[in-house]
């Protein structure tokens, strides 16, 4: 993460220089081969699960009254997280990425903490803050807000984990963006905020369009910290990975289609994602 | 590239098989120990655990692989061909489910039985006292999913009483039931006799006398692959043994 600050002045002219197409590609043959056996390593588990789908029974499994309800629980919440997401992440990643003051490396790390952090440990975590014996759980039960076995409490598990995917995203595409055009704006007169709404913001639109696709499709695959925080209840907290948890113990085949359905729609939510940036001429691929 | 992904699939396959028959040869062959592997169901941790070291007290020599999980995953991974010698179901269901697929040598001997109890946080907010208080309104009752034993246990226990649970959440293991009550988010869970006496302090266990209308079995078995079957058959002896009851009544388990 540190050479990204070292390397912001130079972004415009490193830039330029890969736009231009020379049709060489450098890449050693070797590296094909290395690639096709990393490819290989993600597609076989996917292709050994399609092939166990039981195509007759498939409409059937994934369209059974408890299917249906966790994948529309899991799109609500997802939905619910991702904008909970921008609207705290966005500010995370200004100030990350613009600011400077004391303690900022340090308060990446933490931001940044959950993308490595085991998500039953997050779990754990939110359970002792927001959880009826919580930090702030026992003054919220007393004004009257449970957040145990709650629909809100799957939407906390799933932002805590999905926060940094859009943080980190957002925060490269700004400093690859640079400070060019918001000094620009400045010196003609504009406040801040006009800068942040005319300038920064559109500027980094396709970074934070990929950054919160990113964190809608780890929303949706949340797991651990929802069953550790939430529960599991149908049509209150069991999303979809739940419900294939479940499904797994009686109904082999259940799981399977319910997890090939989850599989389609993160391919869709992630292929979306890597499509746009590169639509669009401005910067922000994954940093 | 097709040549290229053809020699590193080659590649791949080799390194598998490789990996695979290091994995099954080595713990039987590297120090001429005689090594007993032990798929039991997680309830079973505590109890196995103890008898696993007195039978390698009383068989100088021997070592004893534990492999604990739920019970359906140990039946998938072992129809699924995993190195086993010894299964220890929670239910009589997974066992069968195995021997129908005659992957067990011989039958089944069941050598334990649970019940389930209702635990609560040890200063009992919502006052519990049966299985009746269960049904109060607002109280925050944590059970196992219909689709788990203990939870298909729960739901006989309901019909026999003519009791409706409105639980708050229906999780897909015992231990997730009891992680939430001593964490304190329920004001009570299901589970298992033994559970709540492994839990010690940090919860207090209820018993009720509806449990006894749904009483789990543990079967024991040789697995039919097994290349250790004499071993095995001993371990399963101490099991059902003296030694092996003692352990597993110590921990609040029935004999059937």
């Amino acid at each position: 993460m540190t050479p990204v600050s070292a390397r912001r002045s130079k972004a415009w002219t490193v830039r330029k220089v890969n736009r231009r197409d020379t049709g060489y590609t450098g890449v050693p043959p070797w590296v094909f081969a290395l690639a096709a056996a990393g490819a290989l390593f993600v597609l076989l588990p996917l292709a050994a699960m399609v092939a166990k789908v039981n195509w007759g029974q498939f409409i059937p499994l994934i369209t059974s009254e408890a299917s249906l309800t966790a994948l529309g629980l899991s799109l609500r919440t997802s939905a619910t997280s991702t904008v909970l997401c921008i609207v705290l992440g966005v500010p995370l990643a200004l100030v990350l990425a613009r600011a400077s003051f004391p303690g900022q490396r340090l308060l990446r790390a933490f931001v940044l903490l959950p993308l490595v952090l085991p998500p039953v440990v997050g779990g754990i975590a939110l359970l002792y803050t927001f959880g009826r014996q919580g930090l702030l759980g026992r003054s919220l039960e007393l004004a009257g807000i449970q957040i145990a076995f709650s629909t809100t409490a799957v939407v906390l598990a799933q932002t805590f984990v999905a926060l940094p995917f859009l943080v980190v995203s957002l925060e490269g595409a700004l400093r690859t963006a640079g400070t060019k055009y918001e000094a620009v704006a400045a010196t003609l007169g504009a406040r801040p905020t006009t800068v942040l709404r005319r300038v920064s913001i559109p500027l980094v639109l396709p970074g934070l369009a990929s950054g919160a696709v990113l964190s809608f499709a780890r929303c949706l695959g949340e797991f651990g910290a929802t069953l550790t925080f939430a529960g599991s209840l149908q049509g209150v907290t069991r999303t979809l990975p739940l419900e294939i948890y479940l499904q797994r113990e009686t109904d082999a085949d259940a799981a399977v289609a319910l997890s090939l359905v989850l599989v389609a729609v993160a391919v869709a939510v992630v292929g979306l994602s890597y499509r746009r940036p590169r639509a669009q001429p401005a910067e922000a691929g994954p940093a | 590239m097709s040549i290229n992904r053809v020699r590193v699939s080659a590649l791949l396959a080799a390194g598998t098989l490789a990996a695979g028959l290091s994995g099954c040869t080595a713990p039987n062959n590297a120090s001429g120990t005689r090594t007993v592997t032990v798929f039991a169901a997680a309830s079973l941790k505590a109890t196995f655990t103890r008898i696993a070291s007195e039978f390698k007290a009383a068989n100088p020599g021997t070592r004893v692989t534990l492999n604990f999980a739920g019970s359906s995953d140990l039946a998938t991974q072992i129809s699924q061909g995993a190195p086993a010698d010894v299964f220890a179901s929670a239910d009589a269901k997974n066992m069968a489910q195995l021997s129908d697929a005659e992957l067990i040598d011989g039958t089944a001997s069941n050598f334990a039985t649970n019940v389930l109890e209702i635990a609560v946080p040890q200063a009992n907010p919502a006052s519990i006292s049966s299985f009746a208080d269960l049904a109060k309104p607002g109280v925050k009752v944590v059970v196992c999913a219909p689709q788990v034993p203990c939870g298909s246990a729960t739901e006989t226990v309901e019909k026999a009483t003519g009791t409706t649970l409105k639980p708050v959440s229906e999780e897909s293991s015992v231990t997730d039931v009891l992680g939430k009550v001593t964490s304190g988010e329920a004001d009570a869970g299901l589970v298992y006799v033994t559970d709540v006496r492994n839990a010690g302090d940090k919860v207090k266990g209820i018993t009720f006398s509806e449990s006894d209308q749904a009483v789990n079995t543990y079967p024991i078995a040789t697995v039919g692959s097994s290349k250790n079957k004499e071993l095995a058959r001993a371990f399963i002896a101490m099991v059902t043994g003296s030694e092996g009851k003692k352990v597993l009544s110590d921990a609040g388990f029935g004999t059937p």
